[in-house]
C-alpha cells in the first residue's frame, strides 16, 4: 500500500482552519523558513489510510498473542471507560490539592493494593515503564548504600537468563554488571552466586519465575546469601503475572521491586506506551523515594533523602486508573490470574512436549520455552521459520531467540485470558508446522504466505535502516 | 591464509593470534554462526586498556547483543574500523576479521588449542 506522503496532493487538505486573516506580528525571527513537510490529504482519505494500516496489524483483539515475557492478555474495556472519565482526563498536575482529592485517593488506594500484593511498604508511581522502574529501584539501592557510607559496593549480580534491561539498568545506575550462570535446571547456580558475592556486591536483580518460566526453588537461600554479603535484592516484576496473589516478593526476601502496570494490571501495550512501572520498596528504603509521597492521605511531601524526580509529577496517571479499575473488578480473586496463566502455559507445554523439545522439561509457571536446536540441526528449519509460519495461522509468534541460554528458543506465554478452544487451535497449528518441518521444510522456511507482506529482510532493515520519507 | 591450528581459543568463543608481540583478537566461526547476521559492532578506543576475561566490546545481530570478552590483558594498539562500517565481514570471514590488536600483553585467560576448541563446541 502507498505511504501517506505518496497519497499527498498539493492543495488538498482539511478545511478545519479558515485562511489566516490576522497580520503576522513578527515576520522574521521565529518563523520557519521552509514549509513543513506535511501530507496534504482529505479527512476521508486519511481515515481510510489509517484504517487500512490497522487492518494489517495484529493485536490481542485479532487473535492469539503468546509473546513470551510480554503478557499480552486481554485488557477489559471497563478500564478504558474509567480512564476516559472527564474527572480524570481533565486534571492538571498543578491544580490545587483540594480540587484533586479523588485522584489522590485513587493513587493512595492503588498504593495500598500494590503493597498488599507485593508485601512492600511503599510505592512510587513515577517510573514510566518497566526498565525505568528497574533504574529507579537501583538508584534506591545505591542511595541506601551511599547513605550508610558503604561506597565500595559497585557490582550488581544478574543471572545469564535475565531480561536484557537488567544489565542495562545497572549500567545506567553506574554499576558494573556481574553475570552468573544458570544451573542445569535453568535456575540460579548457587555455587556461582556464592563465588561472586562479596564486599563489592550492591545487589542482585532477579525475576522469579525467571525467563524460562521456572520458579527458583532456592529463592530463600539466594536472597539470604545476598543479604549476608551486605547486598539488597531487586525483584524484576516482569513475570509477576505468574505469582500475583500467591507469592509476595517481600516475603521471599526481596527489598525493592518494579511492576509493569501495563502488563500485569492490564493496559494495552506494545505500541509505544504510555506504560507505568511503579517501584515498590521496603520501609528502610522509604527515606530515599523519588518524587512526592503522600503518607497522611492528605498532603504530598518530598521524602527526607529523596533521590529526586524520575519524571515530572506523579507518573502516568491514567494507566494507574486502569490498574485500579482492574483490581477493583477482580477483587480478592486476584490469585486466579496467576492460577489460570500457569494452567494455560502447562496445558500447552503438555500438548506439545512429545514433539517439540522443551528447554527445561518440568512443570512451568506462566510461560515455557521450546529449544528448537536439535530439530534445527537436523532440518535447518529455525525458530524464526516456525515463528513466521505461525503468522499464516493468524497467531502472533512467540518471543524468539530469548532467553539467550536456550538455543533456537521459542518462548510461549499464553496468558490467563485465552480459552481452551484458542489454546487447542494454537496447539493444532504448532503440530501442523511440526509435520511440515519434516515433510515440506521449505514451506516453513518460506513462510508466511498469506500476510500483507511476506518474509521481511530483518538483516537489511538493521544494516540499512530507511526510516524517513525521501522528499524530492 | 590463516592456519586455524595456530590460533588459540577461549571458552567464550574468541580467537587469539600473535604476530610477534602483537595479539589479534576476533570471534570464532561458531560464535558468528550462533549469533546470525551481525549488524553492529562496538569497539574500544586505541590506547584503552583491556583485561583478560572482561568485555572490551560487543556485537549485535538480528537476534541478540553479545559481549566480546578479551582473552588477553594489554593496551589496544589498533581497532578494525572496517567492521564498524560493515559488520557482515565477521560473518563472511570470522578469522580474517580481527577486532583489535593488543600490545603490552601481560596475561591471558585459559585458552584452548584448535582441537580442544573443536571438541568443546563440536
Amino acid at each position: 500500500m502507498k505511504l501517506i506522503f505518496e497519497k499527498s496532493i498539493p492543495g488538498r487538505g482539511q478545511d478545519i482552519f479558515p485562511a489566516c486573516d490576522v497580520p503576522v506580528a513578527m515576520p522574521e525571527a521565529p518563523l520557519r523558513k521552509a514549509k513543513a513537510h506535511l501530507p496534504e490529504i482529505s479527512e476521508n482519505e486519511m481515515g481510510r489510510h489509517y484504517t487500512a494500516l490497522a487492518k494489517r496489524a495484529h493485536g490481542v483483539n485479532d487473535g492469539f498473542y503468546p509473546l513470551g515475557s510480554c503478557t499480552m492478555k486481554h485488557n477489559p474495556r471497563i478500564n478504558e471507560k474509567m480512564a476516559a472519565l472527564p474527572g480524570f482526563t481533565k486534571l492538571h498536575p498543578l491544580q490545587p490539592a483540594h480540587t484533586v482529592q479523588g485522584a489522590n485517593e485513587l493513587i493512595g488506594e492503588l498504593e495500598k493494593f500494590l503493597c498488599e500484593i507485593t508485601g512492600m511498604a511503599g510505592v512510587t508511581f513515577q517510573p514510566a515503564a518497566g526498565a525505568h522502574g528497574e533504574f529507579t529501584g537501583l538508584l534506591l539501592i545505591k542511595a541506601y548504600h551511599t547513605d550508610r557510607g558503604d561506597t565500595e559496593r559497585n557490582e550488581i549480580i544478574v543471572p545469564d537468563a535475565a531480561h536484557g534491561t537488567n544489565p542495562a539498568s545497572a549500567t545506567m545506575a553506574g554499576y558494573k554488571t556481574i553475570v552468573i550462570k544458570s544451573n542445569e535446571n535453568g535456575t540460579v547456580d548457587i555455587d556461582d552466586l556464592k563465588a561472586h558475592l562479596g564486599p563489592k556486591t550492591a545487589g542482585l536483580m532477579l525475576t522469579n519465575p525467571n525467563t524460562v518460566g521456572l520458579f527458583d526453588p532456592n529463592i530463600m537461600e539466594i536472597t539470604r546469601l545476598v543479604h549476608e554479603a551486605g547486598g539488597l535484592c531487586y525483584y524484576d516484576g516482569a513475570n509477576l503475572n505468574a505469582v500475583i496473589g500467591i507469592v509476595r516478593p517481600a516475603d521471599i526476601g526481596f527489598d525493592v521491586i518494579h511492576m509493569n502496570l501495563h502488563k500485569t494490571f492490564s493496559t494495552p501495550h506494545g505500541g509505544g506506551g504510555p506504560g507505568s512501572g511503579p517501584c515498590a520498596y521496603k520501609d528502610f528504603l522509604a527515606p530515599f523515594a523519588p518524587g512526592l509521597v503522600c503518607k497522611d492521605g492528605k498532603e504530598y511531601t518530598r521524602a527526607e533523602k529523596s533521590i529526586g524526580n524520575m519524571t515530572g509529577f506523579y507518573g502516568n496517571f491514567l494507566v494507574m486508573v486502569k490498574a485500579y479499575t482492574y483490581l477493583l473488578t477482580i477483587g480478592k480473586d486476584v490469585h486466579t490470574l496467576a492460577e489460570n496463566a500457569v494452567l494455560n502455559a502447562n496445558y500447552m507445554q503438555e500438548k506439545l512436549k512429545d514433539i517439540y523439545p522443551i528447554a527445561f522439561d518440568t512443570t512451568c509457571m506462566h510461560e515455557f520455552v521450546i529449544g528448537l536446536d536439535p530439530i534445527y540441526r537436523k532440518t535447518h528449519v529455525s525458530a524464526l521459520d516456525v515463528a513466521k509460519a505461525l503468522l499464516d495461522y493468524g497467531i502472533h509468534p512467540p518471543t524468539i531467540y530469548f532467553p539467550l541460554i536456550v538455543h533456537e528458543a521459542l518462548m510461549i506465554e499464553p496468558t490467563e485470558t485465552e480459552t481452551k478452544e484458542t489454546l487447542d487451535e494454537a496447539i493444532t497449528a504448532f503440530r501442523e508446522i511440526y509435520d511440515r518441518i519434516f515433510n515440506a521444510p521449505e514451506s516453513v522456511q518460506q513462510a508466511p504466505q498469506t500476510t500483507p507482506v511476506l518474509r521481511l529482510d530483518d538483516t537489511k532493515a538493521a544494516r540499512e535502516p530507511h526510516l524517513r520519507y525521501d522528499f524530492d | 591464509m590463516i592456519d586455524l591450528k595456530e590460533l588459540k581459543y577461549s571458552r567464550d568463543d574468541e580467537w587469539l593470534r600473535y604476530e610477534g608481540d602483537v595479539a589479534y583478537v576476533g570471534i570464532t566461526d561458531y560464535a558468528q554462526s550462533e549469533l546470525g547476521d551481525l549488524v553492529f559492532v562496538n569497539l574500544p578506543e586505541v590506547d584503552d586498556e583491556v583485561v583478560a576475561g572482561e568485555p572490551f566490546g560487543d556485537v549485535e545481530s538480528v537476534k541478540a547483543v553479545a559481549d566480546v570478552i578479551s582473552p588477553v590483558s594489554g593496551i589496544v594498539l589498533e581497532v578494525n574500523e572496517d567492521l564498524l562500517d560493515d559488520a557482515s565481514l565477521i560473518n563472511s570471514d570470522p578469522y580474517g576479521s580481527w577486532f583489535i590488536k593488543v600490545g603490552n600483553v601481560s596475561g591471558e585467560v585459559e585458552l584452548l588449542t584448535a582441537d580442544e576448541y573443536d571438541e568443546y563446541r563440536g
